[in-house]
């Protein structure tokens, strides 16, 4: 799988992102109502280590997020994970759709 | 083959720069709910639909069709319907699609919120053609760009009229108002409260005590997002309403399924059937307090479960039905 260090770098910069304080616990996965194995804890680290491949693969689960922050109320860490979701559509909008 | 993303995106981006709204309605459809209420034009305090309730209709009519199209070929098609609504107001079609008795049930919900705020003696004014869409559903796609722009044009629409505060009737609204807006806009400083919030603080009387149980759905918006769950909840025991709670309530809310729907239809299904099902074990009379929850889980329910707008339940007690209200109160010569 191709690493893009820019990839983690962008979503690093963007200002609402703060996947870093993730620890991986899997709590927001287990309570999120979609049901995803990757949504969103997977996607976030796959975003933090570059894995460019993985997260186009699994572009559909960005825009499948309902922002419904069951995840947020739940995670031990304090991580704002619908605003990042909300900053990897920002980030994707911008680099596969042209779209601002 | 799923529906296309990005084009998708395009064209509720294009729609809200081009045409102010995601679903651009004519003013007619967004001002008619308010026929005959004479509410002054404008003024330092605003109720604010921001078009939600007016847009369900609409979004009802085309739900069904983007349904059928998810997984056809078809889809191939999308990049040039894109690239013909950049010229011609393709959802000025799809709201010919819109059911006129849904319009009706719409416009009626608006009405029995500004008949409420009325019987509680709040003055307000309203925008009419000039009241905007929020721009929620391009901002919570990521389009930030394009959203701002949109917010500033909202809110020199405000600083126009001289507004000073807005009562919302939607909990997307509310909080784009309340906590996006201040970060697009500079010195954005209008006072938002939701009519809830508002009817909490001064509720009318009680004119016909309602009974029986209600179970209640929290949006999640309003939940968890702007911490608004005490105040439907005190209104309905006020009114004499046995509050059910489903398994999870308040804080703890099951999404709707809705903020999916344009994009994903069969998710959106698949959630909102989930809700419902976990409604339905504390009670088959449910209350929402979102336009598009209401719609999601109706459809959801498909007639197993009676779901109604909070603010119709609320009226039906306190009274305030909008234009009913005024007919009856004109009949027994008290003003309102
Ligand atoms: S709940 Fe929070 S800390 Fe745990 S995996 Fe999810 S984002 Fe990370
Ligand atoms: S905000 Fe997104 S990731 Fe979190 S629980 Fe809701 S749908 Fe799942």
């Amino acid at each position: 799988m191709r690493m893009s260090t820019r990839l983690a770098a962008e979503a690093k910069r963007a200002p609402g992102f703060d996947a870093q304080a993730c620890m991986s616990c899997g709590v927001c996965t287990a309570v999120c109502p979609m049901g995803y194995e990757v949504l969103p804890r997977s996607l976030f680290r796959m975003v933090l280590l570059g894995l460019e491949e993985g997260v186009r693969e699994h572009l559909p689960k960005i825009y499948s997020c309902l922002l419904c922050r069951m995840c947020e109320a739940n995670c031990p860490a304090g991580v704002r994970i619908a605003e990042n979701v909300r900053s990897l559509r920002t980030l994707v909008n911008r680099r596969e759709f042209k779209l601002t | 083959m799923p529906l296309p993303t990005g084009v998708i995106l395009g064209i509720l981006a294009d729609n809200l720069s081009r045409r102010g709204s995601v679903l651009p309605l004519s003013a007619a459809a967004t001002t008619r709910w308010a026929k005959g209420l004479d509410l002054p034009r404008g003024g330092a305090t605003v109720l604010y639909t921001g078009h939600m309730y007016q847009l369900i209709p609409t979004i009802e009519a085309m739900a069904g069709r983007m349904a059928a199209l998810e997984n056809s070929p078809l889809t191939k098609w999308f990049g040039l319907g894109r690239i013909a609504n950049r010229f011609v107001n393709l959802s000025f079609f799809l709201g010919l699609l819109a059911s006129r008795s849904r319009q009706r049930d719409y416009d009626r919900m608006l009405r029995s919120i500004a008949g409420l705020l009325r019987k509680a003696g709040v003055p307000f004014g309203y925008l009419y053609g000039d009241e905007m869409y929020s721009g929620a559903l391009v901002y919570d796609e990521g389009m930030d760009e394009t959203f701002g722009r949109h917010a500033r044009k909202v809110a020199e629409v405000f600083r126009r009229h001289g507004v000073r505060e807005v009562i919302t009737v939607d909990p997307h609204t509310t909080n784009m108002l309340r906590e996006v807006y201040p970060k697009f806009v500079p010195g954005f400083d209008v006072r938002v409260r939701s009519y809830l919030e508002v009817l909490a603080e001064r509720a009318p009387a009680v004119a016909r005590p309602a009974s029986g149980e209600l179970v209640i759905h929290d949006s999640c918006v309003y939940a968890r997002y702007e911490k608004i769950v005490d105040p439907p909840r005190a209104l309905l025991r006020r009114a004499g309403v046995t509050v059910r709670e489903p398994a999870l309530a308040g804080a703890a809310t099951h999404c709707c399924g809705g903020p999916i729907e344009a994009l994903f239809p069969a998710e959106a299904h698949r959630i909102s059937t989930n809700r419902i099902g976990q409604l339905r074990e504390a009670g088959s009379r449910i209350a929402t307090m979102c336009p598009i929850c209401l719609v999601n889980l109706r459809k959801a329910a498909a007639g197993t479960a009676e779901v109604a707008d909070l603010a119709e339940v609320l009226a039906a007690a306190y009274g305030g039905e909008g234009e009913g209200e005024r007919e009856d109160s004109k009949r027994q010569g008290r003003g309102t």
